[in-house]
């Protein structure tokens, strides 16, 4: 009859923990990454659009080219 | 200090591979709980609305800073902690786990917890949450506890960091509520330590710790954590009477510190014979007023802010 070695048995719960930290860590991730966009806290000035609104102001006698 | 690198040597040898629950107690978890409570506290009383999944990761990861200070204490206290009845069965020296892999876990969790917390919240509560852990592992572990008296007192820096934290990654900013809560817990520690250590034969002498009941004396010990017993009930009273305190916090804040300052009294006036005498009666009602004493405070905050955001609490 097979019996696991408690080598094995303690190598297969450490795995498993380990799965858990990672499936959890991804969850966290995920969950803190909706709730930032949710927010708006990272998405302002990032969002790859031309805003010339956001262009300084020339300075009076210089030119822009 | 004990030389125990040969037994450390004869431990490694025969050494189990180590089990997840080993991992888990390098981290210890009965202090982590207390973070977590105390730091969600400060979360929820803050001024300051923070979306539910970023306070539960704020929380957690100064659960996590917390638990990545206790595994660098483990990784520094290896030789104390296999010569000290209580600490024995630690994982280090009782050989389930190898001194390099606490420190390992210990430094990931410290930068990944601190990271996390900066992205999570901000980076003045990661800021926090780097200093906290470095006066823990650094100053206190290596320097405090081995060498002054002081090492309760100070030591109890860390400990009383993680409500301030917490408010800090709510609002950006330390308020004064913030440090009276930093405040009740750091003069908290003494007497909840103290007297635990006049009831509970600890070994500390035999690590060559200077712990007060040796250093002072016990009757030393008693003055004194009738002293920081005082120092806890103008940071009590003041958070009571400040925007996060109400009525409900006052009379708490009023029951918990007569019943708190009556049994440090109690303490301070007897000998260790009255105590040996009647099996540390007053001894143990200190200690455990002092569970009473720091769950009902942060506790009857939390509430307090619960019924101010339905218009009820709150002055």
């Amino acid at each position: 009859m097979y019996r696991e070695s408690e080598t094995h048995s303690r190598r297969r719960g450490r795995n498993f923990g380990v799965l858990g930290v990672l499936v959890g860590f991804i969850v966290i991730v995920f969950g803190i990454t909706i709730a930032k966009i949710q927010t708006g806290g990272f998405s302002e000035g990032f969002d790859h659009v031309a805003r010339p609104a956001l262009a300084a102001e020339p300075i009076e006698g210089e030119t822009t080219e | 200090m004990a030389d125990t690198s040969l037994h450390d040597d004869a431990r490694a040898a025969s050494r189990p591979e180590a089990a997840l629950g080993d991992y888990w107690a390098l981290l210890k978890p009965r202090l982590m709980s207390l973070c977590v409570f105390t730091a969600l506290v400060g979360v929820v009383v803050a001024p300051a609305s923070m979306h539910p999944i970023l306070a539960l990761a704020s929380v957690l990861f100064i659960a996590l800073g917390a638990g990545a200070s206790g595994a660098l204490n483990m990784w520094v206290d290896h030789d104390i902690d296999a010569v000290m009845k209580r600490t024995r069965s630690r994982p280090i020296p009782d050989g389930r786990v190898a001194r390099d892999d606490a420190l390992a876990l210990g430094l990931a969790l410290s930068g990944g917890s601190v990271v996390m917390l900066g992205l999570a919240a901000n980076w003045l509560a990661a800021g926090l949450l780097a200093a906290t852990i470095a006066f823990y592992a650094v100053v206190y572990s290596m320097w405090l506890k081995r060498r002054t008296d002081w090492n309760t007192v100070l030591g109890g820096i860390a400990g009383a960091m993680p409500p301030v934290i917490g408010w800090a990654a709510a609002t950006g900013t330390v308020g004064w509520e913030a440090v009276a809560m930093f405040a009740l817990l750091f003069a908290w520690q003494p007497p909840h330590f103290w007297a635990l250590a006049l009831f509970v034969r600890m070994d500390y002498h035999r690590a060559g710790i200077p712990m007060l009941t040796v250093t002072r004396g016990r009757a030393a010990t008693r003055r004194q954590a009738l002293v920081w017993a005082g120092l806890t009930v103008p940071a009590s009273l003041f958070l009571a009477v400040s925007s996060i305190g109400g009525p409900l916090t006052l009379a708490v804040a009023v029951v918990a510190n007569a019943v708190w300052l009556h049994r440090a009294w109690a303490m301070w006036r007897r000998d260790d014979a009255a105590a040996e005498a009647d099996g540390h009666t007053a001894e143990k009602a200190l200690f455990k007023w002092s569970l009473v004493y720091l769950f009902a405070h942060f506790a009857v905050l939390a509430l307090e802010a619960g019924l101010r955001g339905a218009g009820l609490g709150g002055w």
